[in-house]
């Protein structure tokens, strides 16, 4: 059994370092031209990376037979939702200067802000019962089926990045990739468990699953 | 209570519990320390702005200077040539520019032909021999709602088509930039089809703000703007201001713009700048202007409409955008 509680710890501050690092550069003007398109766009992008490998936690550790990699996963959804949040707050401040009514107008007219707004309203719900005492609350079962949402957040954000990229969609269409591939195992590990899982090496995980 | 010591470890040969956690928690500081400079690292090599170019050092910039009689003052020299988008060398803005460093811009001649009286290949210094080069400090505006203000150094495009002497059908001007795979490594790609080209009606071509740019801040053109040539036409989207040109064709036929191909939805062959008509996507009712914290608001042509909306008159600016 590895060391969890140092495994998170690991975990928890490599999330931060992209987020540190953003910030070192804005403080030292550093970040180019146009700063404020970099941190919207840098903000936007880390979201869905985290996104992205919370989503990969379960298919890794069962193909891996590593029950223990299910602790660090609230962490990085949790540093998704976080992203998230400054990446609208940057939208809200550099590209709208906080004017309310100009923001709803957008959301209601373009459909990648909308896509935007809908995945990120969507990680609210999963952010708020992510503590130990709501799974509890709400019970494994439903719980599990609540947080079946962060698939559709990530499909959000990812058609969202498709539709506002110029010409060079290998970016959003890799995310895409990957989210199909998450999603098929998922699929896959519903019918076919046998294929899809390898059972742990060390007979019980610690705690009982949720995932 | 008894202890058994089977393996006949003796007391003095444990390891002292303090030794046994230090040496526990060092181990844990290196991986910690491992690890984050590893991510630090890969996100220094993913996401961060290349290095600016440092080209001419500020005392080569003449002082003062330029500025639009507004007050809106130039963009700095360090942001008009690491900001670019060339998708020729990099799709990424702040890629071109170490990517175009080495790009050869002699020799360098320009085909001009088509409905032409002198249809005629320049050399490029002959071709700069037909007017002298002029300080033209224009708004730049970009269809990805940022803006700069560039102090070109450039011609009217009026000066070469009044040498090859446009004939009376000739209703259009047609423009290409160069295709060379191997100078150009993007174009191995094809992200957008190659060459690029873009297009104007006559009467635009032949105004007094358009001109063929061949520098900026008194200096050559450096390749991610456009070198050796290319041209400006300050009240459209910057995308029709074409880069690297190699070959002008006067047509009757309205020509292929690259944009307006690959996307005619969203980019009209017009393009000129309307803070009034979004993109399909995103609104151009303001920019970011490079260098300042706030947004401005987008003006009509660009801030040209004294100088070009009659050349406009009557035409329904939301279908012909």
């Amino acid at each position: 059994m590895p060391d969890i509680k140092f495994a998170k710890l690991v975990v928890f501050v490599n999330c931060a370092v992209p987020g540190a690092l953003l910030a070192w550069d804005a403080y030292h003007h550093r970040l180019g031209a146009n700063p404020q398109e970099f941190v919207l766009h840098t903000t936007g992008m880390l979201t869905l990376i985290f996104l992205t490998l919370s989503l990969t936690v379960t298919p890794v550790r069962k193909l891996l037979g590593l029950p223990w990699l299910v602790q660090v996963r609230r962490t990085l959804g949790l540093y998704g939702f976080f992203y998230g949040c400054f990446h609208l707050l940057a939208y809200t401040w550099f590209d709208k200067a906080f004017d309310v009514a100009g923001i709803v107008a957008d959301t209601l007219k373009r459909p990648y802000i909308f896509l935007g707004m809908f995945g990120f309203l969507l990680l609210i719900p999963l952010a708020v019962t992510s503590t130990n005492a709501m799974i509890k609350r709400l019970g494994g079962q439903r719980w599990n089926r609540l947080h079946k949402l962060a698939y559709l957040a990530a499909l959000a954000g990812v058609i969202h990045y498709y539709l506002l990229v110029k010409a060079d969609i290998r970016l959003p269409v890799g995310f895409g990739i990957a989210l199909v591939l998450l999603l098929g195992y998922r699929i896959a590990n519903k019918y076919f468990p046998a294929w899809t899982q390898k059972k742990p090496a060390r007979a019980a995980a610690p705690k009982p699953e949720v995932g | 209570m008894l202890i058994k010591n089977s393996d006949g470890i003796k007391s003095s040969d444990i390891t002292d519990e303090n030794l046994y956690w230090n040496r526990r928690n060092f181990l844990r500081a290196a991986a910690l320390a491992a690890t984050t400079t590893a991510t630090g690292l890969l996100y220094r090599k993913l996401n961060t702005p290349a290095k600016q170019q440092a080209t001419l050092t500020p005392t080569a910039l003449p002082t003062g200077g330029y500025a639009l009689p507004t007050g809106e003052a130039a963009t700095a020299f360090d942001d008009i040539t690491n900001y670019n988008n060339f998708y020729e060398f990099s799709t990424s803005k702040e890629g071109v520019a170490s990517r175009a460093q080495n790009f050869v811009t002699r020799p360098w001649t320009v085909e001009v032909g088509g409905l032409v009286q002198n249809p005629k290949t320049f050399d490029l210094d002959d071709l700069l021999k037909l007017a002298p080069p002029e300080d033209r400090v224009y708004r730049f505006r970009c269809v990805e709602a940022w803006s700069m203000i560039i102090p070109w150094l450039g011609f009217p495009l009026k000066s070469l088509l009044d040498a090859v002497q446009p004939l009376g059908n000739a209703k259009f001007v047609a423009f290409n930039t160069l295709f060379d795979p191997y100078r150009m490594p993007n174009q191995r790609g094809d992200v957008l089809p190659w060459p690029y080209v873009e297009g104007l009606r006559l009467d635009e071509a032949l105004h007094p703000l358009t001109i063929l740019a061949t520098g900026l801040y008194g200096k050559p053109l450096l390749p991610q703007n456009g070198a050796p040539l290319r041209l400006v036409v300050p009240w459209k989207y910057g995308f029709k201001s074409i880069k690297s040109i190699v070959k002008i064709t006067l047509t009757d036929t309205q020509p292929k713009a690259t944009w307006n191909y690959v996307a005619p939805d969203e980019y009209g062959f017009y393009s000129n700048v309307n803070p009034q008509v979004d993109h399909p996507r995103w609104s151009q009712a303001t920019e970011q202007r490079i260098g300042e914290w706030g947004r401005r608001d987008t003006l009509m042509f660009n801030g040209y409409a004294d100088q070009v909306a009659s050349l406009y008159a009557g035409m329904d600016l939301k279908a012909n955008f």
